[in-house]
């Protein structure tokens, strides 16, 4: 399994998490993991998610994201889960 | 399930603390590209290096990408050139550069020769070929290993060391000697180390070769600043921790590179290398340690520690550990040194006594022009001898500065930095660096 995080922050709005969900669905991405809070005003999520199911290249899939971060206002980033795991877990 | 602390921390010590791979290097074998003819060796050598690092460059960005670390250079190791011609190895320097050109990469070290116990005619070829080929090329380095604890130190080397490194500088005067900068003379050099101006690729490795070489000092300074006051125990055991961490990130870019590349992984370097950046200095871990600057009594044992901790923690989180791996102590490349080195709390003897215990030795210090060439040579085989009696790599990088005298700076830019002109001791030594032949080997070589 490819697991990848994707952190999601900017100004609070309605909808974020959906157009973000609807977009990995869309690229058949299954989300594995989701944390969400408001931290003065700023939206501030976490999800794992399994780039699997995508059969995309990792920047094709980034790239995707690209239209949800100019259209919300949102900074969304996408890095591999591999390094979190080399670092903190022998 | 990773927690979100551990998230953080990871990102921080990217975002913050300037944690990233220095470099992956591909190291090439070219002993099947040796002729007797430099012009055909050359063209061998380009068009191997082009086809098996065209993927190389391309790759390391894919993989920062993913893994959103920062891999400051790719870069590329070959055969000592003085293995695969007999002839003018001039040509081959020109070859060698525009393959460098051509693949991207900033740099490409191998423009080498060891003689740690004598010369052959091909050797000495390359020596000569040196000063020019420093200032007619950009990216390639050389570097010439001039002594072994097994062989001992071949003096005649170190006399036209000195020489070669004088005329470097003068050649490359109009750039305040950058030429020295890519030029390093080695006593117990290694066959797989990632780092410049001294990587090549050595006999022993395989056909091709991926080695990488991590940095960090700006997170193991930041995770000392969470013990101040605590005793040494507790000083060690967080590097320890902190080069654990750093070097398993070594290790997942070292498997990913090799295997899209399908070359196989060679090591990972357990190094701390400094940067000119500000958070990003060995000698900060020092200060941090409780020294004023850089050069204060205790420098040298604070180094032995931390030092020894990189390896420690380092060594428990890769499969392969290799290269120099240990601690770097550049002067121009780390803004701690510099500013000891300005200010006067760091001196040419207090850095040699620092190379008696860091990763290899005296670097990137630029001295006044007008130093002779015996004395450049004498400097070499102080540091030869302590990496001869101690079994360990030592080598020097200096660059004396035409036309500049003590005092003065020089500007190399990007991470070669920029140095403040260190004075040299200036007792003449001529009539001993005159002598030549070998300093026998120590009575410790014969292990066997």
């Amino acid at each position: 399994m490819t697991k990848a995080l994707i952190s999601v922050t900017g100004l609070d709005a309605t909808g974020i998490i959906a157009k973000v969900a609807t977009k990995l669905s869309e690229m058949n991405i299954n989300i594995l993991d989701i944390s969400q809070t408001i931290l003065g005003g700023y939206f501030t999520m976490m999800m794992v998610v399994d780039l699997d199911g995508a059969h995309m290249e990792f920047a094709a899939i980034d790239e995707a994201l690209q239209p949800i971060r100019e259209e919300m206002k949102m900074a969304i980033h996408m890095q591999r889960m591999d390094i979190f795991d080399a670092m903190h877990r022998i | 399930m990773i927690e979100t602390g551990e998230i953080l921390q990871t990102m921080r010590m990217i975002q913050e603390e300037n944690f990233d791979i220095r470099t992956i290097t591909l190291g090439i074998n070219l002993l099947d590209c040796s002729d007797a003819d430099g012009e055909k060796c050359g063209r061998r050598v380009y068009d191997k290096i082009c086809r098996v690092a065209q993927n190389l460059v391309k790759t390391g960005e894919n993989i920062e990408r993913e893994f959103s670390i920062p891999i400051v250079n790719k870069r590329i190791s070959v055969t000592p050139v003085s293995l695969i011609c007999q002839a003018d190895p001039r040509p081959i320097a020109r070859w060698l550069d525009k393959a460098a050109a051509e693949m991207g990469v900033n740099f490409l070290g191998g423009y080498s020769a060891l003689m740690h116990k004598g010369a052959t005619l091909a050797d000495e070829r390359l020596l000569e070929s040196i000063p020019e080929v420093m200032a007619t090329t950009e990216r390639l380095c050389s570097s010439v290993n001039v002594g072994s604890t097994r062989a001992g130190i071949n003096m005649n080397a170190v006399r036209e060391m000195g020489e070669i490194i004088k005329k470097t500088a003068e050649l490359t005067a109009d750039r305040d000697s950058l030429g020295c900068a890519k030029l390093v003379v080695f006593a117990n050099a290694v066959e797989d180390n990632p780092f410049m101006a001294g990587a090549f690729c050595g006999v022993g490795e395989p056909e091709s070769v991926i080695n990488v070489g991590v940095s960090g000092p700006g997170v193991v300074k930041k995770a000392l600043e969470s013990v101040k006051g605590q005793p040494f125990d507790v000083v060690a055991e967080t590097i320890k921790r902190t080069a654990f961490k750093i070097t398993r990130v070594g290790q997942l870019v070292a498997r990913e590179a090799s295997q899209r590349l399908n070359i196989p992984f060679g090591i990972v370097d357990l190094s701390l290398a400094p940067t000119p950046a500000r958070g990003d200095s060995v000698a900060h871990i020092l200060t941090e340690m409780g020294l004023e600057m850089a050069g204060a009594p205790g420098t040298t044992a604070a180094l032995a520690l931390l030092n020894d901790a990189v390896k420690k923690g380092g060594v428990m989180a890769s499969n392969h550990v290799g290269g120099l791996s240990g601690a770097f102590i550049p002067v121009s490349e780390d803004i701690g040194m510099i500013e000891a080195a300005s200010c006067g709390a760091l001196t040419l003897e207090k850095l040699e006594a620092m190379t008696c215990v860091c990763s290899v030795g005296l670097d990137m210090i630029a001295i006044p022009g007008d130093t002779s060439a015996a004395a450049i040579s004498g400097i070499i085989a102080d540091e030869a001898a302590i990496g001869m009696v101690n079994n360990k790599t030592t080598a020097v990088r200096v660059i004396p500065a035409a036309g500049k005298k003590a005092g003065d700076t020089v500007e190399f830019g990007g991470l070669l930095g920029f140095a403040p002109v260190m004075p040299v001791n200036t007792y003449n030594n001529d009539a001993f660096i005159a002598r030549g032949g070998r300093i026998p080997a120590p009575l410790h070589s014969l292990r066997n």
